[in-house]
């Protein structure tokens, strides 16, 4: 069967590739553009680690095929910031010390981002419930709740 | 993943065509977040994919003809949970979409896709039957309308044929002296599935309830109506001890297994509390 040329954006760049019918997003990402922030934990959608933005609105990559995203934006982990202009998320994580083994932290911080964007001054509760759908199994929620809230705080604050 | 083609239709017209062409090997991909997971395990080893993600009318919400609105089948569980019409007339199907799986799998989820997989724990489901909602489905044939109630004929089995699209849903608006509530039980708060599900829809006048809807999911093959506990309520002032005997009712209505989510029992107990806390919620709501 044919490969599809697949044309989107990915972190604010024109991106063309060929794709396997059956590859999903998450596929093309790691495997034929080699952007290995987004993680396969589960390939069913309960946990998160491929969490990408989609349009600005964040997904589970793993659920969709790739040629879905054509003539989309994808922003992944690489995209958030980068070394030097951390995102206020991404410099919280690594002041409170967020990351254990990390292989859940892109799609957390792909996620937080989602929330703050949508929600500048997010409750706790309505944090708890923006990372409902990323696991961590080192459990290490506790902290990432701190960095998320400290980090709100200061993008909040930067808007106003 | 098992190999399939891939058909990327532009309009509705072209699916169906691609539906008739792939037959009963054909599967359509809306929000993928049933169908992928079950095409990875070997589940389902569909030959032809047909993405429904490039067809702009699919993914629009719209006024209806008259009073009411139209919901294209690819609209996603957030556009749902977000959507200010949504929430402002149709507040219980804006609810089942907001209980379904993780922000991101809201973000992908779709509505037509929920009722089409046809699981008897369908969340988007309660609220639709209890709007009086119509399915729009087009094939070869042309479009045809099926109320909602009748969309379900077994677990995971629906009136489409085959060569058949789910395009819209069309839900007639309530009115302003109505009001509508879903919820379900999960052991987890989120990504689980609805053990029992209840939508309540009330409209009132002059103090009296002049249309009373309550459905349920997970308590039956299909999501079915409660119709005697309905019929208890319309005509009457809706008082506390009205919504208990309805509650009763509705029990009656449920025919549920037991499984591992839950034993039949205790699904009944649940039908009973959930009946009685969305119809005091859609009481409280449409009394605003």
């Amino acid at each position: 069967m044919a490969k599809h040329l697949l044309s989107c954006t990915v972190n604010d760049e024109p991106v063309e590739v060929l794709v396997q019918p059956w590859d999903t997003l998450l596929d093309a990402l790691r495997e034929r553009i080699g952007l290995t922030g987004p993680k396969e934990g589960c390939g069913t959608g309960d946990c998160g680690a491929c969490t990408v933005h989609f349009d600005g609105k964040p997904i589970a990559s793993c659920l969709l095929l790739a040629m879905q995203a054509r003539g989309h934006n994808v922003r992944t982990i690489e995209g958030l910031g980068r070394p030097g202009a951390l995102h206020p998320l991404q410099d919280a994580f690594v002041r409170h010390g967020v990351p254990q083994c990390g292989f859940c932290i892109p799609g957390v911080l792909m996620a937080a981002a989602a929330l703050l964007t949508e929600n500048p001054r997010p409750t706790q509760e309505e944090i708890r419930y923006g990372i409902a759908g990323n696991l961590c199994r080192c459990t290490g929620y506790t902290k990432m709740l701190a960095a998320i809230t400290e980090a709100a705080g200061a993008t909040a604050g930067r808007r106003s | 993943m098992r190999r399939f083609e891939l058909v990327l239709p532009e309009n509705v017209e072209d699916c169906v065509k691609a539906l008739a062409q792939g037959g009963a090997e054909a599967k359509l991909l809306a929000g993928g977040t049933d169908l992928l997971p079950q095409m990875k395990n070997g589940l389902l080893k569909p030959a032809r994919v047909i993405d429904l993600s490039g067809i702009a009318r699919l993914r629009a919400i719209e006024p209806g003809n008259g009073q009411g609105i139209r919901i294209g089948s690819a609209v996603t569980a957030r556009m749902l949970e977000l959507d200010r019409a949504v929430r402002a007339h149709y507040l219980s199907l804006a609810e089942s979409g907001a209980l379904v799986g993780s922000v991101q799998v809201r973000n992908l989820a779709t509505l037509g896709g929920n009722l089409c997989n046809a699981a008897p724990s369908a969340d988007m489901a309660p609220p639709l039957l209890a709007l009086d909602a119509e399915a729009v489905i087009t094939g070869p044939k042309g479009e045809r309308r099926v109320p909602i109630a009748a969309f379900f004929t077994g677990v995971r089995r629906t009136v489409l044929a085959p060569e058949e699209l789910l395009v819209e849903l069309a839900v007639p608006n309530p009115g302003p002296r109505s009001g509508g509530n879903y919820l379900r039980h999960t052991p987890r708060r989120e990504l689980d599935i609805a053990v029992v599900g209840v939508a309540s829809q009330l409209s009132l006048a002059n103090g009296v309830c002049t249309k009373a809807r309550i459905a349920l999911a997970a308590v039956a093959p299909v999501p079915l109506r409660a119709t005697a506990a309905e019929q208890a309520l319309e005509g009457q002032a809706v008082t506390p001890d009205r919504i208990a005997r309805a509650a009763d009712l509705a029990v009656e209505a449920a025919r549920p297994i037991g499984d591992q989510r839950g034993s039949a029992d205790f699904r009944r107990h649940l039908v009973r509390v959930l009946t009685r806390r969305t119809l005091t919620t859609a009481l409280a709501r449409a009394s605003a």
